[in-house]
């Protein structure tokens, strides 16, 4: 075997064989817990779909319950934030933003909606098409800007980088570190240790990780998005689980350092401030919301139009809203197939939730790929092989 | 939106390169990433801007092995391949792209 060869050997990061030792190991290791259940919970939703497309899911040992807590940033995303851009679509302001907001219900309607009705709504997949859109364009651009911090850098990039005046942000990007705090105080969430998101880590490093630890006596363990990089986190996690060690640990080093990517930080913190706000269905959260700093005013939306989320109100919001249960599914205290309206009143061509809008959405995560299947079981169908 | 996107620089023009995601070719923009970007390196793609130059000696192997994947399955029903194509031509979530 050449050196590529070996490389190759040790780098398939969905190695099958590898996988399947990676998993017993952490069968073994959580057996050694000795309780059932041991909860840990990964704040990404690109974790969820890796674990939910590559079957994961069913691998985990039963007394491991993994949670996806607040990890998608369009399910996060508050109605409020929704009605700022509904009601800006509707007052003739042309908003372009990323496909995965635009069916996000507000209080009464999403930015689909909206566009039914006649507003305009540009889909985007990068912050730069959105100044692009603007230098075409003699008429104002609304960017309604969302996402965590990996995706915060981006619209910080593009407002240093001299966009033409016609050009506005609408901020509702959020900070993760400070949610996993809120999470792990929450009185109900039996949460043992998280998985951070490999790439958020790739922008603040994993020493962002480091105050959380010693405050909360939780461990933290990096991880990236491969099977096996999934693997891996969890085996590390669930050790230091079994060992009540309490640190940070990186299982993505090559993505992420210690100080992460200070050139983005440097550029994510000169153009947003962080202030407190609702992240919907969680709770209020001090600095998890991302504002553009006062020296970027004329940048921004909000103090640049007049946005009236109260002409909105008029309208009564649909009835199932009250029965959903996103919030209690991102806190990590209910599962989907809990909510009483999943696969049912609330899908992914009509969703009532957030979760249910987002390919990252817990709820359209479990919908599509099945939840937690259980393979012992022989009785087939969707319905019944849904054991949780 | 959040999806990070591994891709192969094939041109640097200043601050944009073009980047080659499993056929698909975008522009791809250089403010962020903290290290000097050159035809050939893989960078890790996020909402169009390149947050990371991953090193290249673990990139080869990975990278075959996503060509493995894609050798397996029919382009169109591979999952990740979809969902990443979907995802950087800015198409919504249950659009073509």
């Amino acid at each position: 075997m050449n050196a590529s060869h070996e490389g190759f050997a040790q780098l398939k990061f969905r190695d099958p064989v590898r996988a399947r030792g990676l998993s017993e190991t952490l069968a073994r290791v959580a057996q050694e817990i000795g309780r059932n259940p041991v909860s840990i919970m990964h704040v990404c939703g690109s974790h969820e779909q890796a674990i939910a497309r590559f079957g994961l899911r069913a691998t985990l040992p039963r007394n491991l319950n993994v949670i996806m807590g607040p990890g998608c940033p369009v399910c996060i995303t508050d109605v409020p934030e929704v009605d700022e851009g509904v009601a800006l679509a509707r007052q003739g302001v042309r908003i372009a933003t990323y496909g995965d907001m635009v069916r996000v219900p507000g209080t009464v309607m999403s930015l689909a909606d909206a566009q039914a009705e006649g507003a305009r709504v540009d889909v985007v997949y990068s912050v730069a098409q959105a100044v692009e859109l603007a230098r075409q364009s003699p008429e104002p651009i609304v960017f309604f800007a969302t996402g965590f911090e990996t995706t915060a850098v981006a619209t910080a990039a593009a407002v240093l980088a001299d966009p033409p005046s016609n050009f506005f942000v609408l901020s509702a990007h959020k900070y993760i570190p400070p949610v996993m705090e809120i999470v792990a105080e929450m009185p109900n969430t039996r949460v043992e240790g998280f998985l951070a998101a490999g790439h958020a880590a790739t922008i603040t490093g994993w020493g962002v990780f480091e105050p959380f630890v010693a405050r909360q006596k939780l461990p933290v363990v990096v991880a990236g998005f491969e099977p096996l990089d999934i693997l891996a986190g969890l085996v590390k996690l669930v050790e230091l689980i079994r060992d009540r060690a309490v640190s940070v640990e990186n299982m993505y080093p090559r993505c992420v350092t210690k100080e992460g990517n200070l050139r983005a930080q440097e550029q994510l913190w000169r153009v947003f401030r962080p202030i407190g706000g609702r992240w919907r269905g969680i709770a209020h959260v001090p600095n998890g919301n991302l504002r553009l700093r006062d020296e970027y005013a004329q940048l921004d939306a909000r103090k640049q139009f007049e946005v009236d989320v109260t002409g909105l109100w008029d309208y009564a919001p649909p009835a199932l809203v009250h029965e959903c249960i996103c919030g209690d599914i991102m806190a990590g205290i209910k599962s989907p197939t809990d909510c009483a309206l999943f696969g049912k009143e609330c899908v992914p061509h009509s969703p009532v939730g957030a979760c249910m809008v987002s390919s990252e959405g817990t709820c359209k995560i479990w919908h599509q790929y099945g939840g937690h299947p259980d393979l012992s079981s022989h009785s087939g169908g969707y319905g019944a092989v849904c054991t949780r | 939106m959040c999806l990070g996107v591994p891709g192969r620089v094939v041109e640097v023009n200043g601050l944009l390169a073009i980047v080659d995601f499993w056929g698909v070719r975008k522009e791809i923009r250089l403010e962020v990433v903290d290290e000097p970007v050159q035809p050939g390196d893989y960078i890790l793609n996020h909402v169009g801007y390149a947050i990371r130059r991953i090193p290249t000696g673990e990139v080869d192997a990975t990278l075959a092995l996503y060509e493995e994947l894609l050798a397996h399955s029919e382009r169109e029903d591979d999952l990740m391949a979809a969902d990443i194509t979907s995802e950087i031509q800015g198409a919504g979530d249950e659009r073509k792209p």
